[in-house]
């Protein structure tokens, strides 16, 4: 038998993986197997025959093109217009530094001995002889910082739920991955779910917890599905559940779904969601680490975070601290997005800049038109303008500029976007999303979008310049997360970096 | 689209579904998402006359259950079309015409996003993000996810769920 690889990623499926694979399960001789996405999005649906020179890659297949490939022997790795050569060499892959993503795209998702042949299981396997203090440590030696946004020391944050007295305690994931030019996480859970089962597994165990939740948001009906199938595999394997590998330990873990809310994203929007009330924002202290769901010491994180943590401790938290800048250490799986020509995954350590990745990686717009701006971080992130290209993808250096790393999204835009209309669409989103517990949130956005359609009219122009630049401070200042607190990012990065579209009837004038 | 109902007009079937649901997540309040989720996909929507049986079901009040109803853009309080196709409007779609797609949309569906064809066989939302942002736009058609989306696949997705 051949085997074939055809991913079962949603983002393959949606330009036609599944009618692919069974185009290819007719011919005989052949075992398809639904692999992860290797990250290569533009290449989708990319097929990988399995030869002794390696993986050999096709792509984009159709269905259509089945017959073609066959004709011209495919199967054993011979040539082909859509050919790509051994998937390993492609400098698209090879030239990133997959710690996170090493296994997504190899392994069949949700083989549990798969999994295991491809050094999984060997965190967990190293935390079950280690102290909880010990695997915590492990952690803060790595540098890991929080992947979802906040960039917040996860070591310290397992630290304190770890030293916290309780009954239970939980382990949450935040799987509500809402920021657009976003799927990373979204890829883990579809790819390499039983990654993220191993991270979760490994928090409860050091900090003490028994019982952990992924919050799956429900736009990914994919990856609720996968990470269901994980668990029951996993737990079938005697990694998930009571008396963990024989250690005495416990680990249990369900998934919940999201229900279309942004904001349950904010971490205790999600314990809202979690405890089944809407997704209200909780204010803060007490911190979820001393009192998050059900009022029990709770380790939130981002799918990433958790994804990060078996190599950690697999490895030793030293060596993923070897890679990256400054205070950002580790890597950080960036996704290429919008309007680009190779749109796709790209785990880099951090230092890379804005440049290496939408244009070497990236290959620039996808329309082919001049790159005018990138926003990076989702819709709470500032757009960078074409001449901020070097910057380095450090929390540091794009605070400084700014700007935040976020969930490491980057969304390019040609030279068509209008600024005003973007700004003003972050306003709108604010207000659509927003929870509505605090008025600088509820009404700033809502008053935002009236403000800058007034700019944009001409009205006043200078004066409401002022007003949009008061209001914004005032949502940053007064909001009670970063829903309304980061909103103004998109929204004053537009009008300090694309002044002009913001003065229609000037620029019309000129014209 | 139904007129408002009230607890006397709720079927049994409903109320039905209602108490065997919240009882399958051994009527726990915590899970009421789910139980709406597996409502909604049992029934189509969630009727009204729900509310009170899922509250003494869970041990909640009404107002309760209300407000996470109506918190959530998933639940839907009326019946849909008989498909529904969510299309994104977040920024990496909108970075490749998703703007222009939604109008289209509109133009060729006579309808505007949150409403259903007269015929009743399609619904079309906005949706904040599919996580598709590499091969936008991005649309999703009932669970199934569709990226690269121009006039040709749309139409051809449209007589499919005519069909």
């Amino acid at each position: 038998m051949i085997k074939v690889y055809v991913p079962r990623d949603s983002a393959a499926r949606s330009v036609g993986a599944d009618e692919v694979a069974s185009a290819i399960a007719r011919l005989p001789g052949v075992q398809v197997v639904r692999n992860g996405s290797r990250g290569l999005l533009w290449l989708e649906p990319m097929v990988e025959v399995e030869t002794a020179q390696g993986r050999i890659a096709y792509g984009p297949v159709t269905a259509a093109d089945i017959a073609s490939l066959s004709a011209s022997g495919f199967l054993s790795g011979a040539a082909h217009a859509l050919r790509l050569g051994n998937i390993e060499d492609h400098p698209y892959l090879k030239n990133q530094e997959r710690l996170t993503f090493a296994r997504c795209g190899i392994t069949d998702p949700v083989s549990v001995a798969d999994y295991v042949a491809h050094d999984g299981f060997e965190g967990l396997r190293k935390a079950l002889g280690l102290s909880g203090a010990a695997a915590v440590a492990e952690v803060t030696e790595s540098g890991l910082r929080g992947r979802g946004g906040a960039g917040f020391p996860t070591g310290i944050k397992w630290k304190t739920v770890h030293d916290a007295v309780a009954d239970q305690k939980y382990i949450c994931c935040n799987a509500d991955e809402g920021d657009s030019g976003t799927f990373a996480d979204r890829m883990v859970m579809e790819g390499d779910p039983l990654m993220l089962i191993e991270g979760m597994t490994i928090a409860g165990i050091a900090v003490g917890a028994t019982r952990g939740y992924v919050y799956i948001r429900s736009e990914y009906p994919d990856a609720i599905a996968t990470m269901k199938e994980a668990i029951d595999a996993a737990q079938t394997a005697g990694w998930l559940g009571a008396n963990l590998q024989s250690s005495g330990k416990s680990f249990h873990l369900e998934v919940r779904r999201g229900a279309g809310a942004y904001i349950c994203g904010e971490e205790t929007a999600m314990l809202e969601s979690l405890e089944g009330r809407r997704g209200m924002v909780r204010p803060k202290p007490p911190i979820p680490a001393l009192a998050g769901l059900f009022g029990k010491p709770t380790v939130i994180n981002n799918v990433l975070s958790f994804a990060a943590i078996p190599y950690i401790l697999a490895k030793g938290g030293a060596a993923y601290k070897n890679y990256g800048m400054g205070r950002s250490r580790g890597t950080l799986p960036f996704q290429l997005a919008g309007n680009i020509k190779q749109g796709g995954l790209v785990e880099k350590a951090f230092g890379v800049t804005l440049r290496q990745l939408v244009e070497d990686f990236g290959g620039g717009t996808f329309t082919g038109r001049p790159l005018h701006a990138i926003q990076v971080g989702g819709p709470l992130g500032s757009y960078i303008p074409s001449s901020q290209l070097d910057l380095p993808m450090d929390y540091e250096a794009f605070a400084a500029a700014g700007a935040m790393v976020g969930h490491g999204g980057l969304v390019v835009f040609d030279d068509s976007v209008d600024m005003a209309a973007q700004a003003r669409f972050a306003m709108e989103f604010c207000a659509v999303e927003s929870c509505g517990k605090c008025t600088p949130c509820r009404i700033g956005s809502t008053r935002g979008v009236e403000v800058i359609d007034k700019i944009v009219a001409g009205q006043n122009r200078e004066a409401n310049l002022e007003l949009l630049s008061d209001l914004c401070q005032t949502m940053t200042d007064g909001s009670l997360c970063a829903m309304g607190g980061l909103t103004p990012m998109p929204v004053m990065s537009a009008v300090k970096h694309f002044p002009e579209d913001f003065d229609k009837p000037a620029q019309m004038a000129a014209e | 689209m139904s007129e408002k109902r009230t607890l006397i007009d709720l079927s049994p079937r409903e109320a039905v579904a209602a108490r065997e649901i919240a009882l399958r997540y051994g009527n726990k309040p915590d899970a009421l998402l789910e139980i709406l989720h597996d409502l909604q996909e049992q029934v189509g929507f969630i009727p009204e006359g729900t509310l009170p049986v899922l509250a003494k079901a869970l041990n909640l009040s009404r107002a309760e259950v209300h407000g996470v109803v109506t918190f959530y853009h998933d639940f839907r309080r009326q019946p849909a079309g008989r498909h529904v196709i969510k299309v994104c409007r977040a920024e990496a779609c909108q970075s490749m015409g998703g703007n222009h797609l939604v109008a289209m949309i509109e133009r060729y569906l006579e309808v505007k996003l949150g409403q259903t064809t007269a015929d009743g066989a399609i619904t079309v939302e906005a949706v904040y993000c599919l996580g598709n942002c590499a091969l936008s736009p991005a649309i999703m058609v009932d669970d199934r996810l569709v990226g690269r989306v121009d006039a040709a696949k749309f139409e051809k997705i449209v007589a499919e769920c005519k069909a």
